[in-house]
């Protein structure tokens, strides 16, 4: 038998169930525990968050996490690696060190990796000939005037696996790509320098990633799923062997199977024989998966290829506003009487002078996000309404944010079901992915023992 | 006969981009040549005809006894640019499941599930 490692992923996204990680720390054991926290909008929220107040700009969650489990972290010898960081990853483990230090935690160790946020060098790279163009259209990010707000690089894996070779209990990063937080522990245990060494570790990051989505979640054969309120977190089982078994704790709800190891495989996919990261090219046309006891599931034949001489950048810029809102409308002819409520809202708009870029209307009850592919419900008993708007003007947004209550007295009977206030205009952040030389990216590692 | 695609399949959707990207997997080998003979692209555009704007491209992953489809613009402009209730596609896998195909009538089908 060879030396294996367990790494578990206790978040899927920001917002992802808070008590899973602890779940995960105290619920058997691991050596790793990742987590993620960054979607592409997330890094745009999390910059304006700095802007307000430069102490803050990454995921507040993650701390209250490792507050609670600092004092047993060494004890029970586990690891964590989050890119929990954000767009500050020194203002965060600044509040860990600090957490440490209340508690008496010595000798821990915590690193940062940094150099992903180009938003203050875009000028630079800009006069240097970068065109950062956008990877669909072509169309060049400086050949507008655009209020960009985020600009980050998916930094390759090594500058994780740096860290933990310097001792790093925890690894707190900016933006990496998610799979990288599961293969920097296989490539600090295991020193793989094969290109299906690294693309192994990819998988095993490509079916973490997204947390319970591996173990029962979001499962088409959902009736089949066991104790789904106590869903286990996927854990990585990867051997010096260049084994892969994906599990989770003994005694959790959900299931691991072939079928849910595979639908988990393909999410987000594109061209599945050339998924590209920093780090390699994974040829997912090439792996084997099968059932190894009950909720084991073993993956083998994973194929990489050397990765492309570029890196990834996720820029966002401001994009104008939008806003929606709804209403329940009930009764006899529920849904004719939702229509009249929309043109009545849009009338009262354009009598007041309001037009908008562009309008939405849904029915939902009636067929909405399956439309076309269901007939639509026309006798529904309840329908509702929901209305959204998009403008480059804020106050145009807001304006029709003031339309939806009054339908509740001056609209057809039966409305009800306005609640939370008046809608109000939220940024669109815009997603603009571009390439960049991966010669001109460079990582910070930075590692602080304390007590030291 | 004519049978939902739930009957022989599981499917995960997520977003793309502006698009969504649907992975359909068979239940058995059989189940994995008729999804490859029945459910092309064309068959998945007409399919979300009023959901999907742009092409659908579809990929053959064989191992996995599963095809790969991208729905390029179906998500109303993209995940934070969009005001519609789905901008990221995750009901797509569903829709597609409910996709008719014509099957032998001695085919295996699975018993339960959504669609029936």
């Amino acid at each position: 038998m060879g030396r294996s490692v367990r790494i578990g992923n206790g978040q899927g996204f920001w917002g992802d169930s808070i008590d899973a990680p602890l779940r995960l720390f105290e619920g058997g054991p691991i050596d790793y525990l990742t987590m993620d926290y960054l979607a592409e909008v997330t890094m745009s929220i999390m910059q304006r968050q700095k802007l307000r107040n430069p102490e803050r700009g990454y995921a507040t969650d993650f701390v209250r996490f490792v507050d609670q489990v600092l004092p047993e972290l060494k004890k029970r010898g586990v690891r964590i690696v989050a890119n929990a960081g954000g767009v500050n990853t020194e203002a965060c483990r600044a509040t860990i060190l600090e957490s440490a230090r209340r508690q008496n935690v010595n000798g821990l160790r915590v690193a940062t990796v940094s150099g992903d946020d180009i938003l203050h060098r875009l000028e630079q790279l800009r006069d240097a000939g970068e065109s950062l163009a956008h990877m669909e259209t072509g169309e060049g990010l400086f050949d507008a005037d655009r209020e960009i707000l985020a600009a980050n690089v998916y930094l390759p894996t090594e500058p994780m696996v740096r860290a933990l070779d310097e001792g790093a209990d925890i690894v707190i990063t900016g933006r990496c790509t998610d799979p990288g937080l599961v293969l920097a522990p296989v490539l600090h245990e295991f020193k793989w320098a094969s290109w299906d060494g690294i693309a192994l570790g990819t998988v095993a990051g490509h079916i973490l990633e997204c947390g319970a989505q591996s173990t029962g979640g979001n499962f088409t054969r959902w009736w089949e799923v066991p104790d789904m309120a106590g869903i286990g977190y996927p854990i990585a089982e990867v051997s010096d062997e260049g084994g892969l078994v994906i599990t989770k704790h003994d005694g959790t709800g959900g299931m691991v199977t072939v079928d849910t190891v595979a639908e988990q495989l393909l999410y987000e996919m594109g061209r599945p024989d050339h998924y590209i990261t920093p780090d390699c090219i994974v040829d997912f046309t090439s792996i084997s998966i099968s059932q190894d006891g009950v909720d084991r599931v073993s993956v083998t034949n994973v194929k990489g290829n050397a990765p492309t001489p570029t890196l990834k950048v996720s820029i966002s810029y401001l994009a104008g506003y939008k806003a929606t809102g709804q209403l329940v409308v009930s009764g006899p002819d529920a849904l004719a009487k939702a229509r009249l409520c929309a043109r009545v809202v849009w009338d009262r708009l354009a009598m007041s002078g309001v037009r908008f870029d562009d309008t939405h209307e849904e029915y939902l009850g009636v067929g909405v996000v399956h439309e076309g592919i269901v007939p639509p419900a026309e006798h529904a008993p309840e329908v509702v309404l929901r209305l959204g708007v998009k403008d480059t003007d804020r106050a145009k947004v807001d304006r029709f944010g003031k339309e939806i209550a009054p339908l509740v007295t001056s609209g057809p009977p039966g409305v009800t079901g306005f609640a939370g206030g008046r809608p109000k205009a939220q940024e669109i952040v815009a997603y603009w992915p571009a390439l960049i030389d991966r010669h001109k990216v460079k990582a910070d590692v930075s590692v602080v023992e304390v007590g030291s | 006969m004519k049978v939902k695609l739930a009957r022989l399949a599981h499917a995960r959707s997520g977003d793309k981009g502006d698009g969504s990207n649907i992975g359909l997997i068979a239940y058995s080998d059989e189940g994995y040549e008729l999804l490859r003979s029945r459910v092309t692209s064309e068959a998945v555009k007409a399919h979300f005809s009023a959901i999907c704007k742009g092409a659908v491209d579809r990929y053959e992953v064989p191992n996995l006894r599963a095809l790969n489809f991208i729905l390029h613009d179906s998500l109303g402009g993209g995940g934070t640019e969009s005001v519609i209730t789905d901008a990221q596609g995750k009901t797509h896998g569903q829709g597609l499941l409910l996709m008719e195909i014509d099957v032998p009538d001695d085919f295996e089908l699975d018993q339960e599930g959504i669609g029936h």
